[in-house]
């Protein structure tokens, strides 16, 4: 019996060779370079192009945008973060307070939300370095929940008004391509950082931590390393929103800081940090449409969440980048 | 004093103390003791479940032991976690072997010339650990810029694989190597080729413990063996001499 079966081909420079391309035609070189290039040509014109309402849109996308490469992070070196909310929100404060209690001009407030806020999310989260799977989830889950409490019950900093009147950004055009900018710096460090090394290890704990162990690697001072990074990443968006709202206060904390990056990242396809960005400027954009909707405006956006995972599981950036590479055809086959 | 450990120095490298450990009420390895020369190849060798790759792991920081002491170079590494001991130079496989398995077969050797020792031993350089790695392959037998070397280790044949642990262990310069299971599941070519590779380890000076179930190919390759049974070491000494003894027929074929 006959059948027919879908062969999927490399095409010929990706069969030629998986990292070195030999170019011998404009053709095949932009067949290399336009897949890096298009984010950096669509962040470029976006905010000319967007109406204000959308341009404010696109600033919170490009901040999950960077939570989820964030979580993404962490998830490469076997760490499944519940809880970008914790970073969000420690970095938020961090800048927030120095603003206001120690008067630092917002060139300073956000480097130094940055790093402090990174600092402290991995001491904080130094004790449970060493839990694993959904131990390590769920301290993260737990922390930012617990820190928002404190701050009500304690009134430190600002308690439950925040802390508002916070110094803004000079222009919005300076607000819109520093963040943009971020994501893209963001987007190719990491995917640069993973091809180390140093990348393949932290890849490696994963993997198989006791094999990375038994080859004399420190693997807990290495995910310290890893937690530092992404905590930075996280604080690093707390510290920018709060200077775009001119206030902080509780909801920086908020559970949406923790769920929305890691739904984009799975949309969009994880490992990648490319598909990261996608699924953000897919699911915060798709979120705004749906605000004239009303009521039911949460249902259609869960449904189109699980139309995504369901039809296209290894994400959408997988998805593509395989149409990208491979052409399919069909063959036929004896059975 | 048996003729064939005079044969080599007599200096102890590896000394296990009364060494204990228990899971739940499972008396996994009890009161254990035995000296490790340099330059030895020592067999562990004992039914399933009689506690063989619980003493690796007990040696290797992956299990902390509830009474007794390891002692490494004179120095008590006993309760050190697995990172440290295997900086000072002892390297271990796994008995489920599991690479790296995305990566390709070189680059699973990555990560152990990524390790601190090798830095040092470098004199704070690592140099090209890609070129370091397909060399260390070449030695436990891929072929030179074979297809093998560049394929991804989760789809190498079992064999490869069990070369690949090997390599791991070469690529940390380890003194001491221990082989959980090597053997097992290798054809008699397979071994045929692997057996050389722990011969010039030998030769080299490197001090060896292979936990083995296939005794013939060991005991042609060991200077002595422990016999472990229900967690005891009730027997050690040259291969052929332990085979002899009763305690060890009974645990290998049992008893009435």
């Amino acid at each position: 019996m006959k059948q027919r079966r879908q062969e999927r081909v490399d095409r010929g420079i990706k069969a030629r060779s998986d990292d070195i391309f030999a170019l011998t035609s404009y053709r095949e070189m932009l067949y290399v370079s336009v897949p890096p290039v298009l984010p950096v040509i669509g962040l470029i014109i976006l905010p000319l192009i967007l109406p204000p309402y959308w341009q404010k849109v696109l600033i919170s996308t490009c901040i999950f945008a960077l939570l989820a490469m964030s979580w993404d992070f962490l998830v490469s070196v076997g760490m499944v973060s519940l809880g970008q909310a914790l970073f969000f929100g420690v970095g938020a404060f961090v800048a927030g307070a120095l603003d206001r209690f120690a008067g630092l001009p917002i060139w300073l407030t956000i480097p130094l939300g940055t790093v402090l806020g990174g600092a402290l999310c991995t001491v904080a989260l130094l004790p449970v370095l060493r839990l694993r799977g959904v131990y390590f989830s769920m301290v993260t889950l737990v922390l930012p929940l617990m820190l928002e409490r404190c701050i009500e019950a304690t009134g430190f900093f600002g308690g439950t008004e925040g802390l508002a009147g916070l110094k803004p950004f000079a222009s919005k055009w300076i607000e819109m391509y520093f963040v943009a900018a971020v994501v893209l710096i963001a987007l190719f460090g990491f995917r640069r950082l993973l091809t180390t090394d140093y990348g393949l290890v932290l890849k490696a704990i994963k993997d198989n931590d006791r094999s990375v162990m038994s080859a004399g690697i420190n693997i807990y001072w290495l995910k310290a390393q890893a937690l530092f990074v992404a905590g930075c990443v996280g604080a690093f968006c707390g510290a920018y929103m709060t200077h775009v709202y001119m206030f902080v206060g509780m909801p920086a904390f908020a559970l949406d800081y923790s769920i929305l990056p890691l739904a984009s990242a799975v949309v969009g396809g994880m490992g990648t940090f490319a598909g990261s960005v996608m699924g953000a400027f897919i699911l915060v954009p798709l979120s705004e449409a749906l605000r004239g909707i009303g009521g039911l405006r949460t249902v259609i956006y869960a449904l189109a969440l699980v139309v995504f995972i369901v039809s296209l599981p290894e994400g959408i950036f997988h998805y593509i980048q395989r149409k990208y590479h491979q052409f399919e055809r069909w063959v036929e086959v004896e059975k | 004093m048996n003729e064939s450990s005079q044969t080599h120095s007599r200096d102890v490298l590896l000394s296990v103390r009364d060494v204990s450990k228990s899971f739940g009420g499972v008396r996994a390895v009890v009161a254990v003791s035995f000296d490790l020369y340099k330059g030895e190849l020592l067999g562990i060798i004992g039914p399933n479940g009689s506690g063989k790759t619980t003493l690796v792991n007990l040696i290797t920081g992956f299990v902390e032991p509830d009474s007794g002491a390891i002692e490494y170079q004179g120095r008590n590494i006993t309760g050190w976690m697995p990172y440290r001991i295997a900086r000072l130079g002892i390297a271990r496989t796994f008995q489920m072997v599991r690479p790296f398995a995305e990566l390709p077969a070189y680059k699973n050797l990555i990560i152990p010339l990524f390790s601190p020792r090798v830095k040092s031993l470098m004199g704070g350089r690592y140099g090209d650990r890609d070129s370091v790695a397909k060399d260390l392959l070449e030695e436990v037998g891929f072929e030179r810029e074979s297809s093998v070397t560049y394929k991804a280790a989760g789809s190498l044949p079992h064999g490869y694989l069990k070369r690949l642990e090997l390599a791991k262990c070469l690529a940390l310069r380890a003194d001491l190597i221990i082989l959980d299971e090597l053997f097992s599941g290798l054809s008699i070519a397979e071994l045929a080729s692997i057996v050389p590779i722990i011969e010039k380890l030998m030769v080299e000076g490197k001090t060896i413990v292979m936990i083995e179930h296939r005794l013939r190919e060991l005991f042609r390759i060991a200077n002595r063996v422990v016999v472990l049974n229900f967690g005891r070491a009730i027997a050690s000494g040259k291969p052929a001499e332990v085979m002899d003894k009763d305690e060890v027929k009974q645990a290998y074929l049992g008893t009435e």
